[in-house]
């Protein structure tokens, strides 16, 4: 099948005076895995919908390929959909709910049976043609849906976060079944989710989003290393905003004027891991606990500010010994320290 | 390892199942005292004479009148007749109210409500003055010109038909906007993405999964218009004569208990017929569900 890029020119929706999607712009290329995230009320689900034709924005435009589809019926679309809550059909088995989409094309029944069949094979629910959907638990009823969305073979795939009703370790394997089927497929996809780990695990880019703005957009690694605003900083992960005073650098050279992102997990507590071109924060320990993998220490910088230090657990020799109100040091390598332009906005 | 039951624990269970069954005492009481019991005298009193002495007679006579029969008929086609217009006009009626914004279907919902807050005989007779020869609907039709004569709209079965319908669509409404408003909007959203026309997802996804609503409403329909009295001796003039006008003639006007009694054990015998067929109907439906969608 061939998968179209997808153009959102400047799209607004507001509910009264709530504005659910500000002046949105977004290129997404054929083939490509993008993921909105966001917090909820972000508008990310509302950007979804608009795509899928259930939200009519007040302005902008929407292209599939070079067509306009802003104003197009959302059955005209030709766009495959998983929602959140999977919107299976209880009156329909397992099979007739994966050829649904068939029947509706007239695709002979023989055919649609075989490729309904086929597609089940594909998300791996082999033998449970004939199931009735309430006899599913949560994760076939997902590869239902997700069997259901690519069957008709569209050239858009949109998805509206449908992990989040399963538990922990389904959703990781789905993580990377889903993303799998993208692969092969090739098929330009849109996934919506609030889960921060997710979208990092799953995308080509990361579209973050706040109060129907997109915040930024890049891939996963430089989304959560190079974040260009406060909110993304502290979306993406445990991050410190260090104020440029609180900061030394090792080698005692004129530290940076700049407000500073450092992740929690980019400190050591011994300097020699970090080059003289890195950084030093002084401080006193206000808490410490342990999380498995790791420790987190909390740190009271001089000012008065506080600094989230993780070290992981097979480094983390000393943290154990370590006791509320001692004074300590972490350092962090100048890689791991990033200027944020727009740190206070 | 088995632990072993406390019989206090048990007791205790017993004892809070036993209070919840208790509960339905009063009304299975009151069932049995006003619904089984004045059954099984009717049914009593279908084989006694005027004078008190057994007889089958009273079959005879009933079950040999024409009468009879053309009662039957006329309610079959009242409560049918009333059925279909139910149908007809409520199911769309439930859908626009369903898909309506919550505070737009609250409104209509009130004004499709309102005739179930008045009394049965001010509606009648309501319909009364809109219908007959110099009504109002009348007067609108010949003084537009639309018609040359005024229509013979009431006292008649046409009359009958309007009346009834009116009381029932409502009824009837109920339980099918509640199987529609229940239908979770992303099954039509899901149908729509891919492909479906609005018609499709009617047929495919609307319609089956508010059958069971509009299965309940068909069987209170029905079970409603099957004994109605009001309404055709008011609105029928005389002319539309069902089992139930039939009973009230045969009680006051000959004070005729067999009779009477076996014309309302037909009508029980109507009723329990009509919902074996509807259970019936019911199991096709389901069974069509799953084959509808490749249809």
């Amino acid at each position: 099948m061939t998968s179209l890029p997808i153009t959102i020119d400047s799209v607004s929706k507001a509910y009264g005076s709530y504005v659910a999607l500000d002046d949105v712009s977004l290129d997404i290329q054929a083939g490509e895995f993008l993921t909105l995230l966001g917090p909820s009320g972000s508008g990310k689900t509302t950007l979804l919908m608009a795509l899928a034709g259930f939200v009519r924005p007040d302005s902008g435009k929407l292209l599939l390929g070079d067509r306009d589809i802003t104003r197009l019926a959302p059955n005209k679309r030709d766009i495959g959909i998983v929602f959140q809550n999977y919107a299976l059909f209880p009156h329909m088995n397992v099979l007739a709910n994966v050829a649904y989409p068939l029947a509706l094309r007239k695709t002979p029944r023989a055919e649609a049976r075989q490729r309904a069949l086929a597609t089940l094979a594909r998300v791996k629910l082999d033998g449970l043609a004939e199931r009735n959907i309430a006899a599913l638990s949560g994760g076939q009823r997902q590869r239902v849906a997700l069997a259901r969305a690519i069957v008709f073979e569209p050239r858009v795939m949109l998805m509206d976060e449908p992990l989040s009703a399963l538990d922990k370790n389904l959703r990781e394997t789905m993580q990377y079944e889903i993303r799998r089927l993208h692969d092969d497929l090739g098929i330009t996809t849109i996934y919506v989710t609030h889960d921060q780990r997710e979208a990092l695990i799953m995308s080509d880019r990361i579209a973050v989003m706040n109060s129907g703005r997109i915040q930024q957009i890049d891939t996963p690694q430089r989304i959560y290393d190079r974040p260009s605003t406060r909110f993304v900083a502290e979306f993406m992960g445990e991050a410190n905003i260090v104020a440029p005073g609180s900061v030394r650098r090792i080698d005692g050279a004129e530290a940076s004027g700049e407000t500073l992102m450092i992740r929690a997990e980019s400190f050591h507590l011994d300097a020699e891991l970090v080059g003289a071109d890195g950084v030093a924060l002084e401080g006193t320990l206000r808490a410490k606990a342990f999380r498995g993998e790791n420790w987190l220490l909390t740190l009271a910088l001089d000012g008065g500010q506080e600094v989230l230090v993780c070290i992981p657990a097979a480094l983390a020799g000393g943290c154990a010994e370590l006791a509320a109100g001692q004074r300590m040091t972490a350092y962090a390598p100048a890689a791991k320290v990033h200027a944020i332009p727009g740190a206070l906005a | 390892m088995t632990a072993t039951v406390d019989p206090a624990l048990l007791a205790d269970a017993r004892r809070e199942r036993r209070f919840f069954l208790s509960l339905s005492l009063p009304a299975l009481f009151i069932v049995g005292l006003a619904a089984i019991l004045p059954i099984l005298w009717i049914i009593r009193q279908s084989f006694l004479t005027t004078g008190g002495e057994y007889t089958v007679g009273n079959y005879a006579k009933v079950l040999s009148s024409g009468l009879t029969w053309s009662a039957l008929v006329t309610t079959l086609e009242l409560s049918l007749g009333t059925l279909a217009i139910c149908i007809v006009l409520g199911t769309p009626l439930a859908l626009a109210l369903a898909s309506a914004r919550p505070r737009v279907a609250n409104l209509l919902m009130a004004f499709v409500m309102l005739p179930l807050w008045t009394a049965i005989l001010v509606r009648t007779y309501g319909w009364l003055v809109l219908l007959r020869r110099d009504g109002l609907v009348n007067a609108a039709l010949t003084g537009s010109g639309l018609t040359a004569e005024p229509l013979p709209l009431v006292y008649n079965f046409t009359g009958t038909l309007i009346g009834m319908v009116h009381y029932m669509l409502p009824i009837f409404l109920l339980p099918v906007y509640a199987a529609m408003r229940d239908i979770d909007p992303n099954l039509v959203r899901a149908a729509a993405s891919m492909g479906a026309t609005l018609g499709q997802v009617i047929r495919t996804v609307i319609m089956p999964l508010s059958a069971g609503g509009i299965f309940s409403g068909s069987v209170i329909v029905l079970i409603y218009s099957i004994g109605f009295f009001i309404t055709p001796a008011v609105l029928g003039g005389g002319k539309v004569n069902p089992l139930s006008t039939r009973i009230e003639r045969a009680l006051s006007t000959f004070q005729d208990w067999g009779s009477a009694s076996v014309l309302g054990i037909l009508l029980l015998v109507l009723m329990a017929l009509i919902g074996v067929m509807l259970l019936a109907a019911r199991r096709l439906l389901a069974q069509d569900a799953v084959a509808a969608a490749h249809a």
